[in-house]
């Protein structure tokens, strides 16, 4: 069971001449899990730092009030 | 004065829904023009060759009935939504389910009843022998309350939505597939020479479910839209 | 078994609050990822390289390995987003609004995989890309249905009224996908000429069953993985203005 069904790295490419198909299908599912996986930490990136900003602009606004009452 | 009994409820939403439809002609004969367009379109853009359109008669009179009724549901809230009719509805004593299903089965009875009724002329356009015809009109008669409750859980989710049009087709159109796929079966298995009780059983099988929740689902739609 | 069943219903109880269930996804993530890459890893790696070949398909059959998760994990998914769904629209519970939401890109994507998969499965295998078969057939319809959901709650403003909205479809759409499994099914039987398709069916060879449950693992365990990201997210962005999440902004942990 430990000894690969392969005997070179080419054949393993090839795959019995159906290399193609199987690593286009192996290509293709990599590409969209891992850009599924991706947007989803971009959009958590995007929510994180829209949280961020409003949380300073909320902060900026409660300082010049208290400047002036303490005039 | 006692609260209105459910009889009373039925009755009065019924003959409202049906007097509504009734006075807006377009609205029952739309959909019937759609569907003589579409389906004469078939042989229009595959043959007119009979042996080729008999075979394909079936599916086509289903999937033009079946654009017929999705097309004729897009705009089955909108009115009362905008004249405020569909937030007493939702907001008076007593079930709401009453009032949708009485809505539901006044637009089934002007616009899938109809369809169904001129469905064996359109067969026999498409070269459909006449000993299939009556087969092809159950199945649309059956299918088309199916039809009608499954799209009304789409229109009632997505009534007041811009481009809602688009968005029930999408969400619809997925859910119409077993009745679609049955309906036109069982046309083709009658063509087959092939007994098609079993098929009719199904196809009668799906409308019980429908019918018995679907009104349900209509309702519960129409309270989310209205943001309950 | 009293005590697992309570601590579950500790855990439900729990997780159905988002401030609890941030802090959870906060501790579970950093090692699910890793783990659920090295599980898929094994799987793949074992099934493409060390798994023997198939006596009539060839090496082709070896995309086995990554179509049956797929397909497996877009079926399960949808279902999960009809229990989530369930309880959104009965319980009124927040979080399996949120869960509804964050199941559906990933299973959607599944669902792309699997017929992507199958096609380039079927051209050596079968001569042709495309089958109307039962299996194909139904994913496609589940792939529309995934994108149906997403796009209705993209046309909805308010978020808790889209996830109502997406809930109610959910449910009815789980009713409707077993529906359409048998009407694919019974539409195949008319076409005699459909060739038994399943390596995987009735019997497979241990040293084939292997690599695929363990790669089936692997990629479910990343499915969840991508949940709790995407879920994380939404509870953030649905509880910005509470107490808890301006604090954690505060502390720069957000």
């Amino acid at each position: 069971m430990f000894d690969p069904y392969f005997d070179s790295v080419a054949a393993f490419i090839a795959m019995g001449d159906h290399g193609f198909f199987v690593w286009s299908a192996y290509g293709l599912s990599a590409l969209l899990i891992a850009a599924n996986m991706l947007l989803a930490v971009r959009r958590q990136g995007r929510v994180r730092a829209e949280i961020a900003r409003q949380a300073r602009r909320d902060a900026v606004k409660v300082s010049p009030k208290s400047v002036e009452t303490n005039q | 004065m006692s609260a209105p009994t459910l009889t009373t409820v039925w009755t009065a939403s019924l003959h409202r829904e049906l007097t509504l439809i009734w006075r807006s002609p377009a609205d029952i004969v739309q959909p019937l023009f759609f569907f003589v367009v579409v389906v004469t379109l078939f042989p229009l853009a595959l043959s007119p060759k009979p042996a080729l359109l008999a075979l394909v008669a079936p599916g086509a009179v289903w999937v033009a009935a079946l654009l017929a009724v999705m097309l004729s549901l897009d705009g089955l809230f909108r009115r009362d939504q905008e004249s405020g009719a569909l937030d007493l509805l939702l907001t008076a004593p007593g079930v709401s389910v009453v009032p949708v299903t009485a809505k539901l089965l006044a637009h089934w009875l002007l616009t899938g009843l109809p369809l169904a009724l001129i469905a064996p002329l359109l067969g026999y356009m498409l070269q459909l022998p006449v000993a299939v015809l009556d087969t092809l009109m159950v199945s649309v008669l059956l299918g088309t309350p199916t039809l009608t409750v499954v799209g009304a859980i789409g229109a009632a989710l997505t009534v007041g939505l811009n481009r809602g049009g688009i968005l029930l087709a999408v969400l619809v159109l997925p859910l119409y597939v077993p009745v679609l796929v049955f309906g036109a079966g069982v046309v083709r298995t009658a063509l087959d020479g092939l007994p098609t009780g079993g098929l009719l059983a199904v196809l009668g099988a799906i409308l019980a479910l429908a019918v018995s929740l679907g009104p349900v689902a209509v309702a519960l739609g129409l309270r989310i839209s209205a943001g309950d | 078994m009293a005590i697992m069943w309570k601590t579950l219903k500790r855990w439900y109880h729990q997780l159905g609050s988002p401030r609890y269930f941030y802090r959870f996804c906060e501790a579970v993530l950093p090692w699910l990822v890793p783990v659920a890459l090295a599980v898929l890893a094994v799987g793949l790696v074992w099934g493409l390289l060390y798994a023997p070949v198939e006596r009539y398909q060839g090496n082709s059959y070896r995309i086995i390995y990554i179509h049956v998760p797929a397909s497996s994990g877009a079926l399960m998914g949808y279902i999960a987003m009809g229990v989530a769904g369930l309880v959104a629209l009965v319980w009124r519970m927040k979080m399996a609004e949120v869960m509804l939401k964050a199941l559906a890109p990933f299973g959607a994507a599944l669902a792309a995989v699997s017929l992507l998969t199958g096609a380039l499965w079927g051209k050596p295998t079968w001569g042709t890309y495309w089958q109307w078969d039962a299996r194909m057939t139904s994913m496609l319809i589940l792939l529309f249905l995934y994108l149906g959901i997403m796009a209705l709650q993209n046309a909805i403003r308010d978020p808790r009224q889209a996830a109502r909205a997406a809930a109610l479809l959910a449910v009815v759409g789980v009713i409707n996908v077993v529906i359409v499994k048998y009407s694919v099914e019974w539409l195949n039987t008319l076409h005699q000429g459909a060739t038994l398709k399943v390596v995987g069916e009735s019997s497979i060879d241990p040293s084939m069953k292997w690599p695929l449950l363990i790669s089936m693992a692997g990629l479910w365990l990343l499915y969840a993985a991508n949940v709790l990201i995407r879920a994380r997210t939404e509870v953030l962005n649905r509880e910005r203005r509470s107490g808890w999440v301006r604090r954690l902004v505060r502390d720069g942990e957000a």
